[in-house]
């Protein structure tokens, strides 16, 4: 049985059926071909599929499609505007946070909803924060650094 | 020169198109109508299978193919990524088929089939009626070296996959003129890469009949040579493609998929179909980290010289060979260049299990032995007691040794600076006298670890590299290379070596990042800390022929002679004073457009080094224990090292935070467990495999001794291994240090921590 759904995928409007067993991350990637969204585990583990649900990082492996139903998507292709990188984006390039990539997205888009909070985080709220994002590339390091960067005004 | 690119904080060439999620890695492209290949896993680590009927699953609405070990062809292979050899002595050891009629560890592939979508194909797996006469599991390598033990691989004699050693000198005749002998021995756990992209492929037959395999893989090259055999088909009929890779760390440095995904394709009629393994899956069927135990027996002078060492060793390969014994065999040579010893017998065995098959990780085999090797260092200096740092100092080689087994010669080694710069940063004198005598909960201690470790294979194995530039009508150049980028780095340390030759930006260099085996050079890829030191190589003479055709073509046109010109800043200048005689660019339109000269610009070369460069260096750790719950923390790491000349100090840093943090999660928590009757995985996966996050995860700390190697392309030398070798033993000798409590084993969880600390009546 499909379930019409309609949401916005940063900031434009979409309209699907789909299936009640459908994951939001299968939605993405599979028929709307946002693929920056990535897959690690599948079962809410590493972070990986991390976007911004109204704002709010979340797994979207384990989030269902029907319950995106009227919310805001961001993804990470939508935090770029107008081909320039966002705050985030650069301080992740400049500061090396970046090495194989596919945490990127999802660590991207949390520090994204961190920055857009306008709160302000310690060493340890920020690794909190990120606690839920797996990387095996860069023990961390630079992702502080890069968040850290995010995060002054 | 006046560019200087190389030893610059250059940007990675990728990290745009990975922070704003336009990167491509193999799930990101989408082929019509891509068909889902599932596995029918084994429930029992040994067992036959005496019947088998998928009829039920092949009438399934959806599934468009069944296959069993009856539908594939019977080739026996290999799976380990190392180059072709000639020589078929010197082969790995061909043990494997695409299925198999026998399971050989829990997970093992009896069939598979292809769906239209993934619901379909996991119903048609459960629809599979499989009869299984289940055998006696060997779990352990000590039952699978008993007598009469059960045979994994009927076609062998015993479960021996390799015990052959080295002697050097004679450690009998040593020990005698040794004042004193000690022996330890030690355990390390199986552990796994967890690359944050699980091992994924797909596979169509094009339109010339050709199989294309888009693979997340280290080793396109190899895979291609490794599914021509196993499928028995010319080797030039398949092509393999690699884009962005989310990690590897030798893992996909094994050739785990594209075999069965080949023969999924041709079952379908050449239709594409995709294998995306879970992470459930990915952590037993593709490969893992050797566990070993080590016992070391070891000659040393009453003034602290080492004498002789006798090292035994037992290495759990698993179900499959893999890579075999070259991972013991690895052990046992990376460790020489470090200490001076007289004599030295290396026994080591590999044995099969029917636990999943170990392979390629990261530092391959050398962080198990140096975790040994550098406690019983410590164990050593405290009974002669003597300061580990001096006792070690005391042994070290240095400069000018070579090696007497390979004939790899020490060009360059900084580890006395190293150890020096490491002792100072963690401010090691004042914090030993601070902690004397401490009797609280809370006690904190340091350690210290040396390795030693190569660039790249030689004289072991083929070192191939190739690269190809191509002069641009701007000006610019595409670079290409085998060598692959998986996230360590190197398409951007090669685009700077290019800029550094070239005399131009580095974001004039176009780094071709796929590779595709019918257009990209030959390379046997990424693994053994190799690319920097030997494609780099290779890279380097193809933009100094590059450069060279420039020049020439500058004389063409200018009758200036070649030697009296340069490129500084993508112009041609005159060497002597700089000034500008053209742009390059308008070179460059020339050699497209000049209607009698034009010749475009091009290089294809390739480096076979027989070099091989040692890389060293130094954790320093401090911890602190507590004594009540068994919880170690990392308080201070730091990491230096010797890698020659960096090339880019920030991807260096990067790669050192990945290895340290990797090490911190082999010394503390990481653990691949099994059911000790059955064989079952009871923790594959990412919530109960405890890999550190970034909670677990301290400031790690970083320095270079940058040595200059004359056989490195611009003085460098391997790092993306390195960085994961001695954090463990570092952190094991601050345990002791901090307790006085000699671990044996790692990780050193709160569990076995807390029941250490009780035996030694500590709580």
């Amino acid at each position: 049985m499909l379930k019409k759904i309609s949401f916005t995928v940063n900031g434009k409007e979409v309209s699907l059926e789909v299936n009640p067993g459908e994951t939001l991350l299968e939605v993405l990637r599979k028929r709307l071909g946002y693929t920056g969204v990535k897959k690690g585990c599948a079962v809410g583990e590493c972070g990986a599929c991390t976007v911004l649900i109204d704002g709010t990082p979340t797994d979207s492996c384990i989030y269902l499609a029907v319950w995106a139903d009227g919310k805001e998507i961001i993804t990470i292709e939508g935090i770029a505007e107008d081909g320039k990188l966002s705050k985030v984006q650069e301080a992740f390039v400049e500061e090396g946070a970046v090495q194989c990539g596919f945490c990127t997205p999802g660590l991207v888009l949390t520090t994204t909803a961190m920055v857009q909070s306008g709160k302000k985080y310690t060493r340890e709220e920020i690794k909190r924060e990120l606690s839920g994002h797996f990387c095996r590339c860069t023990g961390y390091q630079n992702i502080i650094k890069a968040v850290e960067k995010s995060l002054e005004d | 020169m006046t560019v200087n690119v190389v030893g610059k904080r250059v940007k990675r060439v990728d990290a745009v198109a990975k922070v704003t999620g336009k990167a491509k890695y193999t799930d990101d492209f989408m082929e019509r109508d891509m068909l889902v290949g599932k596995i029918l896993r084994s429930p029992y680590a040994h067992a036959i299978v005496k019947k088998i009927d998928v009829s039920k699953a092949k009438a399934l609405p959806g599934v468009e193919a069944v296959l069993t070990y009856k539908d594939v062809p019977d080739n026996k292979y290999a799976t380990a990524g190392h180059p072709y050899s000639l020589d078929p002595k010197h082969r790995d050891r061909e043990d494997r088929t695409i299925l198999t009629k026998k399971a050989r560890f829990v997970g093992d592939e009896i069939a598979a089939v292809v769906a239209t979508d993934d619901l379909t194909a996991e119903k048609a797996l459960k629809l599979i009626d499989v009869e299984y006469e289940v055998l006696e599991p060997v779990l352990t390598p000590e039952d699978a070296l008993k007598e009469n033990a059960p045979l994994i691989h009927e076609e062998y004699d015993n479960n021996i996959i390799s015990d052959f050693g080295y002697q050097i000198g004679d450690v009998e005749e040593s020990f005698k003129e040794s004042d004193y002998i000690f022996e330890d021995e030690f355990e390390t756990s199986i552990v796994q890469h967890c690359h944050l992209e699980n091992h994924i492929s797909y596979a169509y037959v094009d339109a010339d009949d050709r199989i294309v395999i888009v693979s997340s893989t280290q080793i396109p090259h190899i895979c291609r040579r490794i599914v021509g055999q196993a499928l028995g088909i010319p080797w030039g009929r398949i092509r393999v493609i690699k884009p962005y890779i989310g990690g590897g760390f030798g893992n996909k440095q094994d050739v785990c998929l594209e075999p069965l995904n080949a023969a999924l394709t041709l079952a379908v009629g050449g239709r594409p179909v995709k294998i995306d393994l879970s992470r459930e899956e990915c952590m037993i069927a593709t490969r893992t980290r050797h566990a070993f135990k080590y016992k070391f027996k070891t000659g040393v002078s009453k003034d602290g010289k080492l004498i002789a060492t006798h090292i035994t060793a037992i290495s759990n390969n698993g179900a499959y060979a893999s890579h075999g014994h070259s991972i013991a065999m690895s052990a046992g040579t990376k460790f020489r260049p470090l200490y001076s010893f007289k004599s030295i017998k290396f026994d080591p065995v590999t044995v099969y299990t029917n636990l999943p098959a170990a392979g390629a990780m990261r530092a391959y085999g050398v962080p198990q032995i140096k975790f040994a090797l550098e406690s019983h260092m410590e164990n050593i200096a405290r009974k002669l007691n003597m300061d580990p740092i001096e006792f070690r100092r005391r042994n070290l080689l240095g400069e000018g040794y070579v090696d007497p087994l390979n004939g790899n010669k020490v060009l360059s080694c900084g580890i006395h600076e190293c150890i020096a710069k490491g002792k100072e940063l963690i401010n090691w004198d004042e914090k030993k006298e601070k902690y004397k005598n401490q009797t609280g909960i809370k006690r904190r201690g340091l350690g210290m670890a040396c390795f030693s470790y190569a660039s790249g294979t030689h004289p072991v194995g083929l070192e191939l590299a190739g690269a190809r530039i191509v002069l641009n009508q701007d000006g610019s150049v595409q670079l290409q290379i085998g060598a692959t980028e998986i996230g360590q780095g190197s398409d951007t340390v090669f685009a700077q070596m290019v800029a550094e030759v070239l005399g131009i930006p580095v974001d004039m260099v176009h780094v071709v990042s796929t590779q595709d085996t019918d257009i990209s050079p030959f390379d046997t890829g990424a693994y053994a800390s190799r690319q920097t030191y030997v494609t780099g190589m290779a890279v380097k003479k193809a933009a100094l022929e590059i450069k060279e055709k420039i020049l020439n073509f500058v004389w063409g046109m200018t009758d200036i002679p070649a030697e009296a010109l340069d490129i500084e800043d993508a112009n041609i200048v005159y060497k002597h004073s700089g000034e500008v005689v053209m742009p390059l660019s308008k070179v460059a339109m020339q050699t497209y457009y000049d209607t009698v000269f034009a010749k475009p610009i091009t290089s294809d070369t390739s480096n076979n080094a027989r070099v091989n460069a040692m890389s060293f260096g130094v954790t320093f750790a401090e911890v602190e224990v507590d004594i009540k719950t068994g919880k170690i923390e990392v308080v201070e790491i730091f990491n230096v090292h010797d890698s020659g000349k960096i090339i880019n100090p920030q991807l260096a840093e990067g790669q050192v935070h990945g290895g340290v943090s990797m090490g911190i999660g082999y010394a503390l928590s990481e653990e691949m467990l099994f059911d000790e009757k059955t064989g079952k995985p009871l923790n594959n996966n990412l919530l109960d495999y405890k890999l550190p996050t970034i909670m677990d995860t301290p400031d790690i700390g970083v320095a270079f001794v940058e040595t200059h190697d004359p056989t490195g392309p611009f003085g460098n030398k391997s790092l993306g291994e390195p960085p994961a070798i001695s954090p463990a033993p570092a952190i094991r000798n601050a345990v002791l240090d901090a307790t006085g409590v000699a671990f044996d084993r790692i990780p050193m969880t709160p569990q076995r921590v807390f029941e250490k600390f009780k035996e030694a009546k500590l709580v």
